[in-house]
């Protein structure tokens, strides 16, 4: 029996719509349920003193350091690195067997899940180097996690940036990299900044590759050679030993929240670069 | 001021350019330096296909860990390609592009939320639901499939939006003037289009759900065993890793990088699968 084409088309739609009505609820279920719980943990005490008994009790300061200090470094060390890499690719060469490499290289280490640098991390910073456990072995190890990301933000902005400014730049008699620090990179750093935060939030957000090279320790990290467990490695360990549901609860809020607003900025930056563009 | 000579930045540059190929060969050089002699000795057939892991007894198979991956994965396929690309059409074709300037960055946003969390909300919400509807014990082959499913959809969505969108207007302006309802020019010609890019986003949403590792710990169950229903608890490749790897040491340390390597194959695999899906689409467009 063959429907008549319009009757098919409301029936495929509603069920489409559905499909997305059903998406969202689920996404943002997650959200509000994580809030809703863990949002009456949260006051100054929980935020400003230390973890007792393991975490069973006081608050997630450490952790809360931990998950500054960490993207910092694994931002500091990839930013630098992953700007590069697009300015080579858009400015300094044409396309080549070269620049497909080097993107495809960076594809697959932006899908190498993050176990992988886990182990790797765990091998070459903590052992191999003698970095001990550490938030510089753990900032290194996140720095190689996020580059992709830093690279094809970048490398995105500055081809938006119009060919006219870099005409006119030449034609003044600036060099190429006059012209590429003076006029493109300042008018892509939107969306550089775009692909750092994403790069951050990813940071805060991981577990595996952090618990293997940063540790977990409970202390006051008093240097980056310092063990330190970071907040989504203290959630994941009150999680799954059961120390505490209200304290797990109040740093997932303070985890989703910390990892939201970063992204906020992110897309906020990123939607104004555009509209500036069309 | 000192002057850098443009030969100098050029330089710096492409050495920079080659940090991120730099970092993935080291990854695999040092998960391949430490599995590989363990992978040679037990023989390819005998740690891919034995199902004994009992590392005390330095047996290790991991057949039931690759079983449960697959059926993980799968699972978690069943659920999030049909619903992300139905989402990606119904966005791209059927609301107003303002309505989907809002939902687009929200779904990809949601991306953002960590993987712990994503496993937290099984083990409160999914896992119990499992056990008082269906029997088991809850944390299963199933509770992970669904929520890897969901954890995958912003990957599936953003990517298929970008495909969908990419195919140009004209297209559809062909297919209306010929007659067709919107529905039959989405299906007949805009996803005929979009093809390569949203089996693209599929792979790739395929190659987190293999990869990811807390959240199924989380929610799995994590027996070693071969799972005969969907309500039984699993262990995936991921998950052996990270459960093992804290205490691990000697020839014990060495199966789990082992481990590592047939995990670190597949998504290679997967990842130029899609690097190639990708590639069609770009020059299809060209010529």
């Amino acid at each position: 029996m063959r429907l008549p084409p319009r009757l098919t088309q409301a029936f495929v739609v509603s069920l489409l719509g559905l499909a997305t009505a059903a998406t969202l609820v689920i996404l943002v279920f997650v959200i509000v349920f994580i809030l809703r719980k863990g949002l009456p943990a949260i006051d100054s005490e929980f935020l400003f003193t230390k973890p007792q008994d393991m975490g069973r009790a006081g608050g997630i300061l450490p952790t809360l350091v931990a998950s500054v200090i960490l993207p910092l470094i694994a931002v500091a060390i990839a930013a630098p690195l992953g700007i590069s890499t697009a300015v080579y690719l858009t400015e300094y060469t044409r396309e080549s067997r070269v620049t497909r490499m080097i993107r495809f290289g960076a594809d697959c280490l932006a899908g190498i899940p993050s176990i992988l640098f886990g182990l790797f991390g765990f091998i070459f910073f903590v052992t191999i180097l003698r970095m001990g456990w550490s938030l510089l072995s753990g900032g290194l190890t996140l720095a190689l996690m996020i580059l992709p990301t830093i690279i094809r933000t970048t490398e995105e902005a500055i081809r938006a940036v119009p060919n006219a400014y870099r005409e006119v730049s030449t034609s003044l008699g600036a060099t190429r990299f006059r012209t590429t620090a003076k006029v493109v990179l300042p008018n892509a750093l939107p969306g550089i900044v775009t692909g750092i935060m994403l790069g951050v939030g990813r940071s805060i957000g991981e577990t595996a590759a952090v618990i293997f090279t940063a540790g977990s320790s409970l202390r006051m990290p008093a240097s980056i050679f310092d063990s330190s467990r970071t907040m989504s490695v203290h959630f994941y360990i009150l999680a799954r030993e059961g120390l505490s549901s209200e304290m797990a609860y109040g740093t997932a809020a303070v985890l989703i929240l910390s990892v939201l607003a970063v992204n906020l900025v992110a897309y906020g930056l990123m939607n104004r670069f555009i509209r500036r563009r069309s | 001021m000192i002057r850098i000579g443009e030969k100098t930045v050029r330089r710096l540059l492409m050495a920079a350019a080659f940090s991120a190929i730099g970092g993935l060969l080291l990854i695999a050089l040092f998960i391949f330096k430490e599995g590989l002699s363990f992978f040679i000795e037990t023989g390819f057939r005998r740690f891919l296909f034995s199902d004994v892991w009992d590392p005390q007894s330095g047996r290790f198979g991991i057949f039931p860990m690759l079983v449960a991956s697959l059926w993980v994965t799968l699972g978690a396929m069943t659920l999030g390609a049909p619903l992300g690309v139905s989402v990606a059409i119904f966005l791209v074709e059927f609301v107003p592009r303002s309505v989907m300037r809002v939902v687009k960055p929200t779904i990809e946003l949601l991306a953002g939320i960590p993987s712990v969390v994503y496993g937290f909300i099984g083990v409160m919400v999914l896992a119990p639901f499992i056990r008082s509807s269906f029997g088991g014990p809850g944390l299963s082959l199933l509770a992970a499939s669904f929520i890897l499913g969901v954890m995958i959809l912003p990957t599936i969505i953003s990517i298929s939006v970008d495909a969908i969108t990419a195919v140009p207007a004209s297209y559809r302006e062909g297919s209306f003037a010929l007659g067709a309802t919107r529905w039959q020019t989405v299906r007949m010609v805009v996803l005929k289009a979009a093809r390569s890019g949203i089996i693209a986003s599929v792979i790739l949403g395929m190659g987190r759900a293999v990869g990811e590792t807390m959240a199924v710990i989380m929610v799995a169950g994590n027996a070693v065993k071969i799972p005969h229903s969907p309500l039984d608890s699993v262990r995936t490749l991921t998950a052996n890793i990270a459960l093992e790897m804290g205490y691990a040491t000697g020839r014990h340390r060495e199966a789990l990088f082992a481990t590592g390597i047939v995990l670190f194959v597949v998504i290679m695999i997967l990842n130029t699968a899609a690097g190639v899906m990708v590639r069609k689409r770009v020059s299809g467009k060209r010529g």
